[in-house]
């Protein structure tokens, strides 16, 4: 069966990873594995704003996909931004197979408060599960409490959970009921 | 709902691009991209876009303005929104002087990207959800192209469908401009005569012998310049309807021959000595008192009585003034893409000027009236100034004599009186021709001790 990577640029703690392979299995239901960890792609720094092109990130991602791979998860300490917006939590191939989280808007210090591992950890599972959810082809939930649900502030990460509402849960599974078929029928061939 | 509106993104610059359409697909609309001003006009002609992400500065002929111009002449209700790296006020004028709905720098904040698509999507489902409800009003309303919620209208339409089927003669009176032949089409078009024709003749506009010729035909030779046999209107109208508008202009001598055509069901032609015989229905019609000019024998008492067998009589559109609304809002639907012109809504201004106005030409006045502010309009919504040429009129007839002896507690009490039977009885539409709060107006009905009908 194929498994969901988890792909670490840098140094990315130990807990976060295995706080990740937990949820993100509970979610989808696959298995979830560690790649070892890469340096973050030079390629994508954009030096004025000292932020990394989260759409350059995908496609070095891509480059090194396992073959055994359901989806690549990439997860990294540096700010993530596209072209058009200031900045991203997170980017993900619209029903592709690649997807990144960022980590550095997700601590409450970049907000000037104080840190709190907890919460941390927990926007950290619901950014995962919303960028790997992208990948699958689900958009934006307009349940808040779904993990799909738009969030393009921090409030909005906190306001959801870590889950897919039942709508959402149903396209994840026909999503992937249709790709096991459509796989299955190139296989035969 | 996201799905229904497409969504274009047009940069030269593909990770631009690419990315904002990544982003806004994630958001569950539909997307496409053009690498440049000339392929978004080409998409453009072939589907429709709600919203267009439009960079300012691109090379190779089009740049963002010059291809917003462009996109508004094929797609003019589409949303367009200026992006560009490099602000400054002169763009940023030029880009809203030209029809640009926002204009944004980037990289914008994401909530500020998401809040602005999710704005004017919400805009544009309460404009669509807007433009169904008025149709399916004007349907709910409508009956043979005529639109009424008046109920003297309303039982017209009942009365109509009672008889359409009949062959007896129908009598319609209204003043000029109410709508007399919309209604003699309806009674035809819903009863069993529906696939014969209907045939519609202008009794004044001709001299006797003209009109006599025109219903009832002639003979080659008859008179000169009678070069060949000519069927009458009766004829022509065999096994359907004729409509005799402005009947009470007829001569005596026609009155006659229309007289006898009633009672026998046959005629002659001019000149002619063989008796034609027709299965026709005769409904007439006209804006005079016929009443009175039988009285004065002006008017064969005997034909009245053959034609007004069925009377309907026409309210004006000053007594049925709830309509007003119900018909701009189809004039202009009607008549905007007739005229090729993008005018879609009337401003609640303008509507009060339209409801305060006498409509002595009636419904077809107000037709020419909302016809002559499309021509003239500059926007996409009909307002006050686009009808300067009734107001004059308007303020005109208002000049009414007070009865000196009148308090104000009278006049006040006689004007309410007036506009809710105008109204019947309707608060919201009396307190608005009135000017006051409903609160206000039932407080004045409760003073002086009004009817609301």
């Amino acid at each position: 069966m194929n498994a969901i990577y988890l792909a670490p640029f840098g140094m990315i703690d130990d807990e976060i990873l295995s706080t990740l392979e937990v949820c993100l299995w509970q979610v989808y239901g696959f298995d979830v594995r560690q790649m070892p960890p890469v340096m973050d792609p030079a390629a994508a720094l954009d030096k004025k704003n000292n932020q990394y092109n989260s759409a350059l990130i995908l496609k070095e991602m891509l480059k090194n996909v396992p073959r055994d791979a359901e989806k690549v998860l990439g997860i990294t300490n540096v700010d993530l931004f596209i072209p058009m917006l200031s900045f991203v939590f997170g980017h993900a191939q619209l029903n592709g197979r690649v997807a990144v989280i960022s980590l550095a808007r997700l601590h409450q210090n970049f907000y000037h408060l104080s840190e709190n591992r907890q919460l941390f950890l927990h926007r950290v599972m619901k950014e995962a599960v919303h960028e790997i959810g992208h990948t699958f082809g689900l958009t934006h939930c307009p349940d808040m409490a779904c993990a799909m649900s738009l969030s393009n502030a921090i409030q909005f990460v906190d306001k959801k959970t870590g889950e897919l509402c039942s709508n959402c849960s149903i396209l994840f599974e026909e999503s992937t009921t249709h790709s096991r078929r459509t796989n299955g029928m190139e296989m035969q061939q | 709902m996201k799905k229904l509106w497409n969504i274009m993104v047009v940069d030269d610059e593909e990770v631009m691009r690419e990315s904002l359409a990544a982003w806004l697909r994630e958001d569950g609309y539909s997307v496409d991209t053009a690498e440049s001003g000339k392929e978004a006009i080409e998409k453009t002609k072939l589907k429709e876009y709600a919203i267009y992400f439009i960079d300012l500065k691109m090379p190779g002929g089009h740049d963002g303005i010059e291809t917003m111009m462009e996109i508004r002449k094929i797609q003019p209700e589409a949303s367009i929104i200026i992006v560009t790296a490099y602000a400054t006020v002169d763009t940023a004028i030029t880009a809203m002087k030209e029809g640009a709905q926002e204009y944004i720098v980037k990289p914008c904040n994401p909530e500020e990207i998401s809040l602005l698509v999710s704005r004017i999507i919400k805009i544009k489902n309460l404009q669509r959800e807007n433009s169904i409800l008025r149709k399916k009003l004007t349907k709910q309303y409508s009956f043979c192209d005529i639109i009424s919620k008046n109920p003297k209208m309303m039982e017209i339409f009942g009365l109509i469908k009672e008889v359409a089927s009949l062959r007896s003669t129908v009598m319609i009176q209204g003043e000029s401009g109410t709508g007399k032949e919309l209604i003699a089409r309806a009674i035809h078009f819903s009863g069993d005569r529906a696939s014969k024709p209907f045939v519609g003749v202008s009794c004044a506009a001709l001299t006797e012998s003209l009109l006599e010729s025109e219903l009832f035909g002639h003979e080659k030779g008859s008179f000169t310049g009678a070069t060949g046999q000519k069927k009458g209107k009766f004829e022509i109208a065999e096994g359907g309807t004729i409509f005799l508008d402005e009947i009470g202009d007829i001569s005596p001598k026609l009155q006659l021959n229309l007289l006898r055509i009633l009672q026998e069901r046959n005629f002659y032609r001019v000149g002619g000595t063989e008796q034609i015989n027709v299965d026709v229905r005769v409904i007439a019609a006209t804006n005079r008192n016929l009443e009175d000019a039988v009285r004065e024998g002006r008017f064969r008492d005997d034909l009245f009585y053959r034609l007004n067998v069925i009377n309907i009589h026409l309210p004006s559109l000053r007594d049925r003034r709830e309509d007003i609304p119900l018909l701009v809002h189809n004039f202009i639907e009607q008549i905007g893409p007739e005229l090729g012109r993008d005018v879609n809504d009337i401003s609640e201004g303008a509507l009060k000027v339209l409801l305060n106005h006498n409509w002595p030409g009636n419904v077809r006045e107000l037709e020419n009236a909302v016809e002559r502010a499309i021509v003239t309009c500059k926007t996409k919504v009909l307002t006050e100034d686009d009808f300067t040429f009734i107001v004059s009129h308007t303020i005109e007839k208002k000049q009414w004599n007070i009865p000196a002896e009148l308090t104000l507690e009278q006049i006040e009490n006689q004007a309410i009186t007036a506009t809710l039977h105008r109204t019947h009885g309707n608060i919201k539409e009396a307190s608005s021709i009135l000017g006051v709060d409903r609160s206000t107006l039932y407080d004045r009905i409760k003073k002086y001790n009004l009817p609301r009908n």
